[in-house]
């Protein structure tokens, strides 16, 4: 291990260390973590690797602190990561809004576990999905990912890094448990072959420079600590300067503002898979590692002659509004298999209106979908039962 | 001629290009000893000759909590209780950065209690100012972990039923590398402490004994910001052979002030690379390892794919 | 497309993870094909039931996990009894004889079983039974071929190893039942 700097070729690696893996290769340099299981094979790797890279490994006193110093490390320029579960999430919430509201590029990954509290700490479940678009008070525009294989994990989590630079907000990446801990073949390519973006940075003198000032894009320039900016940031209510403005005029000016700059761009995020979308009379929607262990009652629904089309979803938040709606006026309805009671289904509701029915093919956590389950709910769209 | 020189002295505040004259006035209490605060940690810097460029201020929530907002130094006013993690990452990740955090006793203690004694412990290399006015003075007056036992506060309407932390104390069995504790009464010797850690390295705490005329000294027949100052005047000695651990304050008792702990501890980073060299030493030299890594085929013929196909639907189409 | 579903089933120690970690390494890397290998596992770090599981495709891997196996390794009584239902009909049933005594019906699989943990001691360290084992499922299975088999052991093993891993395999793949 001591001897690999950087790791090109193919791998057969877990998903957590792919993950690890992805975020050295997307430049990532600062990673704080508090131990948590499934997440912590990630902070493991990150503490061998990183030393060797230069940069920054350290285990915090707990997750509300490694939230809080990946924000600081992000202001100093670094790019920076945290790794943790539902629980640690939980601890998270309040910082990730400040980190929404100071505009801090960095990545926080969740390896669902099944929930909520303790819940089931060695086994899997997508139950905080809602979590990552609504968990810190307020609103703000977000982004989540969602890898359903460790190849994947790898190449989301430099999708997250580079959304986390370009909009300048904390992306989630949520893996799950499964996913986290299943081993498979993983393709490093040479650095030369990844798209990496990294922040732009101010080119303003610091006389000059107003460190949320924004043109069209909605997105303002970065500048880091030590530079001689010497700017001022804050998570209160602030101006253009930085400064605190507890009036409704700047309040209505900035908190839109943090909705729109990912609203405007979601054609850019949305990452999804389509599958025989078009002439389908149901669609199957599904994210994760529930995309993969659905396709046996996909493959069945079509030797029964159902026209079944899938889309998966590799980017949940934002979600794919406009997408959604187009298709509800085509089809008959939507089926969506999720390991939760109902948490992307309701978004899909509510995008399907009353043009299509929706059905939701719940489960708890802590195995996977029956595939009869998942059968007969395609089987109940298509033939309008 | 004269004249107009003079006038033109007067418009510039002697302070402005460390604060942010665009923000005055500041929003604190007349009488409140944060102004004295600032003034010291200002004249503090110029005498420790940082680069003000290179300094980077962190406060959390609270009175003192606005004390970045008012610096014109790359500043930072962050969550409730969490400054000192957000600085530990922003110094490690910089590590040219000298690295404040300014803040209050209920944000470092009670709130950001757990940061505070695992930042000490690993004696990351910040400096932590942390201004005690015993009490919750933006939130109306409530109980805070430094409120002496009897005294009154919000929440404490029939005096206050806990023991209240020696700051100095549990810094430094925490492990800091420099604690002192002054009142915004000793400004000289409060701005020398102030220069001495900017230049130290390892985890700096320092802690000023102030006055809050509006809710303390209403609630506890304290007078006025004057009258506090004087109280303190009278209440305070100077002793930097202490021991730390035994000077608590209470209502009445002593303000013992002085330098107590003055030490060269390894930093965080300091033993992370001594830790890291004397583990690579086993596999000779880094640049050499790097050139003789072991070569892993990269077969061309196998083209990466961004993300891989759900394979089921290609084939059965 | 053709599809190879392994159970794995013994006790903590025994090198079971690192074993479906082979095996998925040998597929992936080494034999061209696809495959996917998770774990179970409870809250102990040592002793206990263990078990793990690898997808062998020549294709992408739909589905992760072993609801049926096709091939059953067992190095335990408990992971023989906790898994023998998850055996398909016809399907492969490998075990070592002298921890797997109390045996049930296998009229409905090829049942084979091999002294891999007293081979592994008489090659001087038990701890390499799970190599005896692998070499054994490759000849008897056929789950990879024994050059991508042998080249993932050495991939996977301290260098200073190698040698014995190797000698672990070759017996377990030259082992006769009829012996």
């Amino acid at each position: 291990m001591f001897k690999k700097s950087r790791l090109i070729g193919e791998y057969f690696m877990q998903g957590d260390i792919a993950c690890a893996e992805g975020a050295l290769a997307a430049g990532c340099r600062f990673f704080g973590g508090y131990p948590i299981t499934p997440a912590s094979e990630i902070a493991e790797r990150m503490a061998m690797r990183l030393p060797l890279l230069r940069g920054v490994f350290i285990q915090y006193e707990d997750e509300i602190a490694s939230i809080a110093g990946i924000l600081g490390a992000s202001w100093a320029g670094a790019k920076s990561m945290t790794a943790t579960s539902g629980p640690g999430i939980s601890l998270m919430t309040e910082n990730i809004g400040l980190g929404m509201m100071m505009e801090a590029p960095c990545v926080v990954v969740n390896v669902q576990r099944g929930s909520p509290s303790t819940g089931l700490p060695t086994s899997w479940g997508q139950s905080d999905m809602m979590q990552a678009r609504w968990g810190s008070h307020g609103d703000y525009g977000s982004i989540s990912l969602v890898p359903n294989s460790p190849q994947e994990f790898f190449d989301l989590t430099i999708t997250a890094f580079n959304f986390s630079e370009k909009y300048r907000l904390p992306v989630f990446i949520m893996a799950d448990a499964l996913v986290g801990h299943m081993t498979e073949k993983v393709v490093i390519p040479p650095v030369e072959e990844l798209e990496i973006i990294d922040r732009k940075y101010t080119n303003k003198k610091p006389e000059d420079y107003l460190p949320y000032d924004y043109g069209k894009n909605l997105i303002p320039d970065f500048a880091k600590a030590g530079d001689g900016y010497r700017y001022h940031t804050t998570g209160l209510t602030h101006d253009k300067r930085g400064y605190p403005n507890m009036t409704f005029e700047c309040q209505n000016e900035l908190v839109p503002r943090l909705v729109n700059k990912i609203k405007n761009h979601v054609d850019d995020i949305s990452l999804t898979e389509e599958y025989d979308i078009e002439g389908a009379d149901v669609i199957v929607i599904s994210y994760g590692i529930t995309s993969r262990t659905i396709l046996p009652a996909i493959t069945m629904a079509k030797k029964k002659g159902i026209k079944i089309g899938y889309l998966r979803l590799k980017t949940v938040w934002p979600f794919p509004e406009e997408k959604i709606r187009k298709l509800s006026k085509k089809v008959a309805g939507f089926v969506v298999p999720e390991m939760n009671l109902g948490q992307i289904s309701l978004e899909v509701e509510r995008c399907a209106h009353n043009d299509s029915i929706v059905k939701l093919v719940p489960h708890p956590g802590g195995g996977i979908h029956k595939f009869e389950d998942v059968l007969h709910a395609i089987e109940e769209v298509a033939y309008g039962k | 001629m004269a004249n107009n020189t003079a006038q033109l002295q007067e418009k510039s505040h002697p302070m402005e290009d460390l604060l942010r004259m665009d923000r005055m006035p500041h929003i604190w209490c007349s009488g409140c000893g944060l102004g004295s605060a600032v003034t010291a940690f200002v004249e503090g810097l110029k005498k420790a000759g940082v680069s003000y460029d290179k300094t980077a201020i962190v406060s959390g929530i609270g009175c003192t909590g606005r004390v970045a907002g008012y610096l014109r130094l790359d500043s930072y006013h962050t969550t409730h209780g969490r400054a000192i993690p957000f600085a530990t990452g922003l110094k490690l990740a910089n590590r040219d950065l000298t690295v404040v955090v300014f803040s209050g006793d209920g944000d470092l203690f009670a709130i950001g209690g757990n940061h505070l004694i695992h930042a000490a412990r690993r004696n990351v290399d910040i400096n932590v100012i942390c201004v005690n006015n015993f009490i919750y003075g933006m939130t109306g007056g409530q109980n805070a972990p430094t409120t002496p036992l009897g005294a009154y506060s919000s929440t404490a309407p029939f005096g206050n039923y806990e023991m209240p932390f020696n700051l100095v104390g549990l810094a430094a069995a925490s492990g800091a590398s420099y604690v002192a504790r002054w009142t915004t009464m000793h400004a000289r010797r409060l701005t020398d402490s102030i220069a001495t850690a900017a230049n130290k390295k390892g985890f700096c705490f320092i802690e000023i004994v102030s006055p809050c005329p509006t809710v303390f000294a209403r609630k506890n027949k304290g007078g006025t910001g004057l009258d506090m100052l004087k109280e303190f005047q009278t209440r305070a000695i100077i002793d930097h052979d202490a021991d730390p651990t035994t000077i608590p304050l209470n209502m009445d008792n002593e303000i013992v002030c002085g330098e107590f702990v003055n030490d060269d501890r390894p930093t965080f980073w300091e033993n992370v690379q001594a830790g890291i060299k004397a583990r690579l030493e086993k596999f000779a030299n880094w640049e050499e390892m790097q050139s003789n890594s072991r070569k892993i085929s990269h077969k061309k013929d196998r083209k990466y794919t961004s993300s891989r196909d759900s394979s089921i639907m290609r084939r059965n189409t | 497309m053709s599809e190879l579903r392994v159970k794995i089933s013994g006790f903590g120690g025994q090198g079971i993870i690192l074993s479906s970690f082979i095996i998925g390494k040998a597929a992936s890397i080494y034999d061209q094909q696809h495959s996917s290998m998770t774990q179970a596992y409870g809250p102990e770090a040592r002793g206990g039931a263990c078990s793990s599981q690898v997808v062998i495709s020549s294709d992408n891997v739909e589905y992760p996990l072993v609801d049926t196996a096709d091939v059953l390794i067992a190095m335990s009584q408990e992971g023989y009894d906790t898994f023998l239902p998850i055996l398909k009909k016809g399907g492969i049933l490998l075990y070592d004889t002298d921890l797997v005594e109390k045996l049930q019906s296998h009229k409905n699989f090829i049942a084979k079983g091999i002294p891999a943990t007293r081979l592994a001691e008489e090659l001087g360290k038990k701890i390499v039974a799970n190599i005896v084992m692998l070499g054994f499922a490759t000849k008897q299975a056929k789950i990879v071929s024994p050059e991508a088999m042998q080249e993932a052991i050495a991939d996977s093993v301290p260098s200073k190893f190698i040698d014995l891993n190797m000698k672990a395999f070759q017996a377990g793949y030259d082992y006769n039942e009829e012996q």
